[in-house]
């Protein structure tokens, strides 16, 4: 046997050596043909768990190290680069998963031993197999791609440009600004949203750096770290934004409306329009739905006002394509439809509320200029707030949304601050207060004279429907038909409650976009259970993904407050930052390779590469494969007749092996 | 002539007779094979005994082209004699060398296989229902036959085997040149095949080709392929890209799909898997009730991919479990 | 004492071999008799793979890949899906049950359902018993000739 291989078993502190016979494993593995030396170390992973291993490469030249672990998903880099160090090429390292996938879910030391022993003698069979291999160095290209000019978004852009990095911003809507730009103040310090939102929409709007382009999507993700090739569809606005100087005539004079996506419906807006006086950019675009020329060839009233000519019927989607060098996904959430828990009422009964809506009641800028008032009108004298619509619900979403607590606060404030007479309820299950001043805010509020009942708001019945339902002794004394009845069980009083209101407000779950799927597909990001985008670690690698090279941030990933979709969002600029200042970057070695002399020409390879990397020479009849292109799935090698294509290092005689090895004993 | 001849071997185990006759078809070659060599021990084409062989020397015969699987006692008896007599021994075609048509018999039992030809066919009138035995008292004394065998296997799962030449039969051309480099000195690595290519039949195919897709597998005898077009690409399965060339196209030309019968290329293992695998990657459909369906134009895929290598195989054989 | 069948797992990188490990952060317990092999794509599973698994003496093989349309490589997930169908067709003719091979899509989140899918596997195939391939007894050690 020419190989010198060492086997290292882990203890992990406890997390192996608690259910796997560390001492047994490492005697088992001396005994396999090839090893040289067999050790146990407490933490392999630790400085000098390292440098033993980097100690033995040196002094007893080891062909190749097997460590018995964590997961290769874990440490694998750790000791191919500790390898590397002492000089040992990293692709002689192999990992025995003994803690994720053996200490960790099997029960009994016998059985997780016997696990082991198995894995280890898979990874020594395989290590001697194994071939150096060299990484292949690839150019950065010094730019971005943020997608979602959200909070989130717009921080990560600004980070970036601000460090010299060609930044291109792309959002859906016509304005970037995304939730945020809705709110009128924000929790707990109750500042003014626009007020720190709109310097920030301006500054990503003007910067020299920033290419933004709103009003668009990303339609087609190409390449891969480094230079990703992104396909971006420019909807058309009917408004040459480089003519128009956004005086806002053509609004003016424009005869159709529609309602205001950026209103929640609560007021209208013209055909051509700007969702929001501080949108940015500040230019509008023309709603195809709406106007009376797009659909019936009638009207131009707003090209006869447009001085600077700038309105352009004729406008086409166009396709753009750029290239960057990664990818910050800051897609954002959506809100929960409250019809879709119809005991509630949303949508049916005019005095429901969602939280949306009523941040638009309460916005100065609002459809009625901060006067909270009922849909007819009036002030309410009493408002429930209900918390956890369709979070912590088994029936919805088993999720916190995390932010709800908070601005049901934030709401309460507000109302008893507008209304001083008003009486406002909060129904909760628990106060989740847990940031920075949020639980002081808590205590504030509870001061000022805000009732909170701890039980779930379960049903909202109108004042009409309720008292032709129950028995004249169960309609609360003086119950108008227009009002609202909140039944909910306050559970320290263990007592039902029907609680007469004029406004009852809502406070949807987070979602994950309705197309988050299908972006995560794009962009090749992973979702969870519940269907955020994935992070790589949920501890250590919170914005980074599988797919290197590409960073989330913000509610993308899962609900957040405004603070932490902030510090998201620099965090992904810092992630994406400095993978464009290392110039180069390495990229996996572990390619397919088309055997010359093997190849037959028979074409079997071709059509099955997701990435083009297989290309025929049709005077020659040999079928190669770009290493550039290349990403090492391995699908053109398992299809090969032949066995003429090499996955390199997931080659056939090292799974074989592995397989052997597995199965040995 | 200085050097002196040759001294061949020829034997047959479990096979047709068909590569015995291969040696007939160098037709004018066979003169200048007998330049080179001297055939002293031939069952098929002359009558020789065993008990010539034992008595010769060991490594008497410089080389001996063994055709055939073992199947049987007398096979695997005989081989293991020649391979003492012999310098080099190469397993001659597809029998030898996968275990050929005769190993299709490794999708049965013994036990089935005496039930079917001496039982249960039609064409059989066996109404005493004996079964042959290895040994059969009659007043004379105690008769001996050769031991069937539970599985057919290649020569060199039976003992060492120097080289390989594929081929149902081998290609006649090839022979001449397998023997002429014995005769040369001039010899590959032990364990080579030789006479073929270590590239796919794809290699030296005229067919036209361009893209593989299958919306629906067809059977040759159901069709009429057009000539100048890729079996795979008219839909019928051809294992001509998991099989080594070397045979000089005989089945493509005369409008046949290969049936693989120079076996796997050198890197390969399992010569079924591999067209497997390159087959079904090209299924049209993302749907699995329609890749069930399109599948079911393949009635017999183990048959169909191990027509000529199940010994070879990885499993060798089909289970049979308690059955 | 009961049969402890053998089983090995061909898991994607992406999908499955993260979602097991995320049972496995989960402290999710299940039956030991799965070893697995990590690949970087199921569409890397060359039949052969499952071939030598059964010849080296598993029992049964589990192929976990990425749902459909989640494949890291886009498409590698769907190579897979069309050739475990062939391959349980040929195994059936070989006689190997086809309750042995068990594909199945499990995301990097669903430690959960990785879980169930190796306790459930396990299960059936200790019910189907011992694969007792006749090869390991026909052709012993290393007889079996590759060339």
């Amino acid at each position: 046997m020419p190989y010198k291989i060492g086997v290292y078993v882990c203890h992990c502190g406890t997390n192996i050596a608690g259910m796997v016979n560390v001492e047994e494993v490492a005697d088992f593995a001396r005994g396999i043909p090839g090893v040289t030396l067999s050790r146990t170390y407490k933490f392999m992973c630790s400085d000098p768990g390292q440098a033993l291993l980097q100690e033995d490469i040196r002094k007893n030249g080891l062909d190749a190290v097997v460590v018995a672990a964590c997961s290769p998903l874990m440490h694998e880099r750790t000791f191919r680069r500790a390898a590397q160090e002492a000089g040992l090429n990293p692709f002689l390292v192999q990992i025995a998963n003994i803690r994720e996938q053996c200490s960790w879910v099997t029960e009994g030391k016998g059985a997780a031993t016997e696990k082991a022993k198995a894995l280890v003698a898979a990874a020594v069979r395989r290590a001697r197999e194994h071939q150096p291999l060299e990484m292949r160095r690839v150019e950065i290209t010094p730019s971005a791609l943020v997608v979602g000019g959200g909070i989130a978004g717009i921080q990560a852009a600004l980070d970036l440009a601000d460090a010299g990095v060609q930044v291109v911003l792309v959002e859906r809507e016509p304005s970037i600004g995304g939730h945020m730009a809705m709110f009128d103040k924000t929790f707990p310090t109750l500042d003014c949203a626009a007020c720190i939102l709109t310097p920030k929409m301006v500054a990503a709007g003007s910067h020299p750096n920033i290419k933004l382009m709103t009003w668009s999507e990303v339609e087609e993700v190409s390449g891969f770290v480094g230079n990703f090739k992104v396909k971006i569809r420019r909807k058309a606005g009917y408004v040459d934004h480089d003519k128009c100087t956004g005086c806002g005539l053509c609004i003016e004079k424009c005869p159709y409306k529609a309602d205001s996506e950026f209103e929640q419906g609560l007021a209208k807006r013209k055909a051509i329009y700007l969702p929001f006086a501080q949108a940015v950019p500040n230019k509008p675009i023309i709603d195809k739905n709406a106007c009376a020329y797009l659909k019936n060839g009638k009207c131009r009233v707003c090209v006869k006002f447009c001085e600077a000519a700038a309105i352009d019927f004729t406008q086409q989607d166009r396709v753009e394509e750029v290239t960057v060098g990664t990818i910050v996904l800051a897609t954002g959430f959506q809100a929960m439809d409250g019809r879709r828990i119809p005991e509630l009422g949303y949508g049916r009964l005019p005095g429901v509320y969602s939280a949306l809506e009523f941040e638009r009641l309460n916005n100065a800028a609002g459809p009625t200029n901060g006067v909270i008032q009922t849909r007819d009108g009036r002030a309410p004298r009493s408002v429930a707030i209900l918390h956890c619509t369709g979070s912590r619900d088994e029936n919805h979403h088993r999720y916190c949304s995390r932010v709800c607590c908070m601005y049901a606060l934030k709401y309460a404030h507000l109302l008893r601050e507008k209304l001083p007479e008003a009486r406002v309820y909060n129904f909760y299950i628990d106060m989740r207060c847990f940031g920075k001043g949020y639980e002081e805010f808590y205590k504030r509020l509870q001061e000022e004279g805000v009732r909170f009942v701890r039980g779930k708001g379960a049903q909202v019945w109108g004042g009409a429907e309720w008292k032709a339902m129950v028995p004249a002794a169960a309609v609360p004394e003086g119950l108008e038909d227009h009002q609202l009845v909140v039944v909910a069980e306050d559970s320290l009083l263990q007592q039902v409650l029907h609680v007469p209101v004029d406004m009852v407000v809502l406070t949807p779950a987070f979602e994950p976009r309705f197309d988050a799927e299908e972006v995560g597909r794009r962009f090749l990001v992973s979702r969870g259970a519940d269907g955020f985008f994935l992070e790589q670690h949920p501890k250590l690698a919170p914005v980074s993904t599988t797919n290197e090279g590409v960073f989330i941030a913000g509610a993308c990933q899962g609900p957040k407050d405004i603070p932490d979709t902030v510090a998201q969002g620099s965090a992904a600029a810092s992630k994406a930052l400095s993978l464009i200042t290392r110039k180069e970057i390495e990229i996996e070695a572990t390619t397919a390779h088309v055997q010359d002399e093997l190849c037959s020409g028979c074409r079997t390879c071709i059509g099955l590469c997701p990435y083009n990397a297989i290309t025929f020479d049709e005077a020659r009849k040999r079928a190669a494969v770009n290493d550039a292109l290349c990403k090492g799935c391995g699908t053109c090698v398992a299809a090969c007749p032949s066995s003429a294509i090499l996955a390199r290092h997931f080659g056939d005689r090292q799974i074989f092996s592995e397989i052997e090895g597995l199965l040995s004993l | 002539m200085s050097q002196a001849k040759l001294k061949v071997g020829v034997y047959w185990g479990a096979s047709c007779g068909g590569c015995d006759v291969a040696f007939l078809d160098i037709h004018e070659k066979i003169l200048d094979v007998i330049q080179v060599a001297e055939v002293k021990f031939w069952p098929c084409a002359m009558d020789f005994k065993y008990k010539d062989v034992e008595g010769y020397p060991d490594g008497y015969l410089d080389i001996t082209l063994f055709n055939g699987a073992i199947r049987n006692s007398e096979n695997e008896h005989v081989a293991r004699l020649l391979r003492k007599k012999s310098k080099l021994m190469v397993a001659f075609g597809a029998c030898a060398h996968m275990g050929g048509i005769p190993g299709l018999a490794n999708f049965w039992s013994k036990k089935d296989i005496f039930a079917s030809a001496y039982l249960e066919s039609p064409s059989t009138e066996n109404l005493q229902k004996i079964v042959p035995q290895v040994e059969t008292k009659v007043p004379e004394g105690t008769l001996k036959i050769p031991e069937l065998y539970e599985n057919v296997r290649t020569l060199a799962q039976t003992i060492d085997v120097d080289y390989t030449v594929p081929g149902c039969p081998p290609n006649p051309e090839q022979i001449a040149i397998v023997l002429g480099a014995v005769a040369s000195g001039k010899l590959p690595a032990k364990g080579a095949v030789v006479g073929a290519s270590d590239k796919a039949m794809c290699e030296d195919c005229p067919r036209k080709k361009k893209e593989l897709k299958f919306k629906k597998f067809q059977r040759r005898h159901l069709t009429h392929p057009d000539p100048e077009i890729c079996f795979m690409e008219q839909g019928i399965v051809c294992l001509g890209a998991a099989t080594r060339a070397g045979c000089g196209w005989r089945c493509i030309g005369s409008n046949m799909p290969c049936r693989g019968c120079y076996g796997p290329l050198p890197n390969v293992t399992d010569q079924g898997a591999k067209i497997l695998a390159a087959i079904a990657s090209h299924i049209d459909s993302e749907d699995p009730e329609e890749v069930e369906r399109i599948l079911d134009g393949i009635p017999d895929p183990a048959g169909y991919f191990y027509r000529f290598g199940l010994p070879l195989s990885l499993l060798h054989r089909r289970h049979l479990g308690d059955r | 004492m009961s049969f402890e069948p053998k089983i090995v797992g061909f898991l994607c990188n992406w999908c499955t071999y993260t979602g097991a490990d995320l049972a496995g952060t989960s402290r999710m317990k299940y039956a030991p008799n799965v070893r697995v092999v990590r690949v970087m794509c199921s569409g890397r599973v060359d039949p052969t793979f499952v071939l030598k698994a059964f010849r080296e003496g598993a029992d049964g093989v589990l192929l976990g890949g990425c749902h459909p349309g989640d494949c890291h490589y886009q498409s590698g997930n769907m190579k897979t899906l069309r050739r475990i169908p062939l391959l349980k067709r040929l195994l059936k003719d070989m006689g190997i049950e086809e309750g042995r091979l068990r594909l199945e899509w499990i995301s990097a989140s669903e430690g959960e359902r990785y879980q169930r899918v190796i306790n459930e596997f396990v299960e059936q195939v200790r019910a189907l018993g011992p694969l007792n391939l006749e090869v390991r007894k026909a052709l012993p050690k290393k007889s079996q000739a590759t060339a």
